[in-house]
């Protein structure tokens, strides 16, 4: 058995190499694979914070997914046309500097995020599986039917928004990029998992009478939780829409948002680099078995049945062998 | 905007609802008694559509179509719930959502493996297509109205079946004590197997009435299968009434703001962003009722526990 915090390092090493190794071989292709493992780890991370910390199965995180994304596209695109955002009297400038991107793609999806939360925090159990699920399609509805941003087809950005200092069209760079913010929100993740306000979710999703007899509102550290782990899948949305060039309702899609579960399932619900598991996992599953037979999903369903049924715990939880940290 | 349109609008709309009660009643009755959400519901849906379709195409007989259908999908049900769905009843909601997703990713794409992506039809039987003229002269599709028959019955028939008979006295004993009714001897897996079977099979129902309507095809299951979680949410999980009263709301919900909303918005704005407004808000508008129900009560309408 292999302890947790060494599996850490070998899986973020395992990302890192893999892309260094095919940048050195010039396999641009390889590299994409890694950014979008990497940029849907980031994703997970943020639902890990929401699902694995705070006991909220959220079937409505592509919410936030797709809001990260369509900031991104709104702001290129107006770019590109050089025409404002008119928001009534605002009037905002697009933008092709991915920091900006970011901040709005974070701040907007907070902000989505505070009032789901509100909403869906009065409700628990399944009741807040399905309307996180209903936001959720409320949101894919909503940019199916928007037109002035492409519709159903989408939005199409010709060119990856710029950092400053990095060449983005650049595969590796791009790819170093989207791992430095990954172990960004790693750092974050396990800090705050240690933190007293991480301590004090984790005792709210176990007994939460408990916590409110210490004079703390589990609501509101569970709404706290929600907000933060929206931001992040919001950031990580923005990123995926710049890997793509192109946002479409298909990022607010149900699916998606039960992916980014199988993905923290995957790796280990609750465990640090468990996303990051799931997330190299999931995309090799689909490189591999997608090349391997056009009918892969009936593979991918078997494997996760297996998990489910054998292997509580994840990925992480089966290679350290420690029992699942959560409950 | 003529009464006539009203009427045949309020006749669409109960005929979605009375379709979306046979999906969302297997939903609930699995929830209430066995704890269990079943993300895999659509597609036992499927099941039944795909069956009806291959059988009747061979045999001719829409009615074969239809009993296959039924026989498919509990069959089909009953598999799933003895291999797999058995072992989740202890688990928590996490593991269920994974579980029967990851059935969905082998049931659609299964299907797909064996009868490949492009749509199958079913034809409407001769004695049931055309129209049917109704008091007040109005024409109305004569299937559809038996789709508003067959859903009517069989919510009819669940009734007295769960008020009336012995195996619905053990289906609510189920529902409130399981180690009791196990300790009076009732075979409590056994009963589990023929629930889930039971809602497999009201679910394949549904497919197979509605697609002769609309398209055979693999991922049809889906989109009814969250609007069947919108009603069992709104009616309160576990509650049979609850779901008829969520369907109903739903479907016409859904099938009257998609004609009224954008008429409404034309009193304020130009036609033209009446009509892509009005649009966008019908088709988020059950999810929008759905919310408000949930946040002035958060169990449903009729849901007791949370």
């Amino acid at each position: 058995m292999i302890p947790e915090r060494f599996l850490n390092a070998l899986l973020l090493g395992g990302l890192l190499g893999v892309a260094l190794l095919a940048d050195w071989r010039d396999e641009p292709f390889t590299i994409t694979l890694a950014t979008r493992a990497t940029i849907l780890a980031i994703a997970a991370t943020g639902l890990n914070l929401a699902l694995g910390l705070g006991g909220l199965v959220s079937l409505g995180h592509a919410v936030f997914f797709g809001l990260g994304g369509y900031a991104m596209g709104i702001l290129a695109f107006h770019a590109q046309t050089y025409a404002p955002v008119e928001l009534g009297p605002l009037a905002i400038e697009g933008t092709t500097s991915m920091p900006l991107i970011w901040v709005t793609a974070i701040a907007v999806s907070s902000l989505a995020a505070l009032v789901i939360g509100l909403l869906s925090l009065r409700t628990s159990g399944v009741y807040f599986i399905m309307i996180t699920l209903a936001f959720g399609q409320m949101f894919f509805y909503f940019a199916v039917s928007w037109s002035a941003y492409g519709g159903e087809d989408g939005l199409s950005i010709y060119v990856r928004n710029g950092f400053p200092g990095l060449n983005t069209l650049d595969p590796i760079q791009f790819f170093s990029l989207c791992f430095v913010l990954l172990c960004l929100v790693l750092v974050l993740w396990s800090r705050l998992a240690r933190s007293p306000f991480g301590l004090a979710l984790n005792a709210a999703r176990q007994v939460p009478a408990r916590v409110e007899t210490v004079g703390l509102d589990p609501k509101r550290l569970k709404l706290a939780a929600f907000v933060l782990s929206g931001a992040i899948t919001g950031l990580a949305g923005a990123l995926f829409a710049d890997l793509n060039r192109f946002v479409s309702p298909s990022m607010f899609s149900w699916q998606l948002s039960g992916e980014l579960i199988v993905l923290v399932i995957l790796g280990g619900v609750a465990r640090l680099c468990g996303p990051v598991a799931g997330a190299m996992l999931f995309v090799a599953l689909e490189h591999w078995l997608g090349g391997l037979t056009e009918f892969w999903h009936v593979w991918l369903g078997a494997i996760l049945l297996l998990i489910v049924l054998f292997a509580k715990g994840g990925l992480v939880g089966l290679l350290s062998g420690r029992p699942a940290s959560h409950d | 905007m003529s009464a006539v349109l009203v009427i045949e609008q309020v006749l669409n709309g109960l005929q979605a609802g009375v379709m979306l009660f046979l999906m969302a009643a297997g939903l609930t009755l699995i929830f209430g008694v066995m704890g269990l959400i079943n993300l895999a519901h659509g597609s036992l849906y499927m099941v039944g559509a795909f069956a009806a379709a291959a059988v009747s195409a061979a045999t001719g007989s829409f009615l074969l179509g239809l009993v296959s259908a039924l026989a498919a999908a509990a069959l089909a049900g009953a598999v799933v719930e003895m291999l797999v769905i058995r072992r989740l009843y202890a688990s928590d909601h996490l593991d269920q959502v994974l579980a029967t997703f990851a059935l969905i990713l082998i049931f659609s794409e299964g299907t797909r493996w064996l009868y490949g992506s492009f749509p199958l039809y079913l034809d409407i039987p001769a004695w049931l297509s055309g129209p049917t003229r109704l008091p007040g002269g109005i024409l109305y599709p004569t299937y559809r109205l038996a789709l508003i028959a067959v859903g009517l019955v069989v919510a009819l028939g669940l009734w007295v079946l769960i008020e009336r008979t012995r195996l619905g006295i053990r289906i609510r004993a189920g529902e409130n004590d399981r180690e009791m009714i196990a300790a009076l001897g009732v075979d409590i897996s056994r009963l589990y197997t023929l629930i889930f079977a039971l809602g497999a099979a009201l679910a394949g129902l549904a497919g197979a009435l509605v697609g002769a309507i609309q398209s055979v095809q693999v991922g049809m299951g889906e989109p009814v299968l969250i609007l069947a979680f919108v009603v069992i949410v709104i009616g309160g999980i576990g509650s049979i009434r609850g779901a008829f009263v969520g369907a109903l709301l739903v479907g016409l919900t859904d099938t009257l703001g998609g004609i009224f909303l954008p008429e409404l918005f034309k009193f304020f704005t130009d036609p033209a962003t009446a009509q892509s407004v009005g649009a966008s808000l019908a088709s988020m508008s059950i999810y929008i009722l759905m919310s408000l129900v949930l946040i002035w009560r958060p169990t449903g309408l009729f849901g007791a526990r949370a």
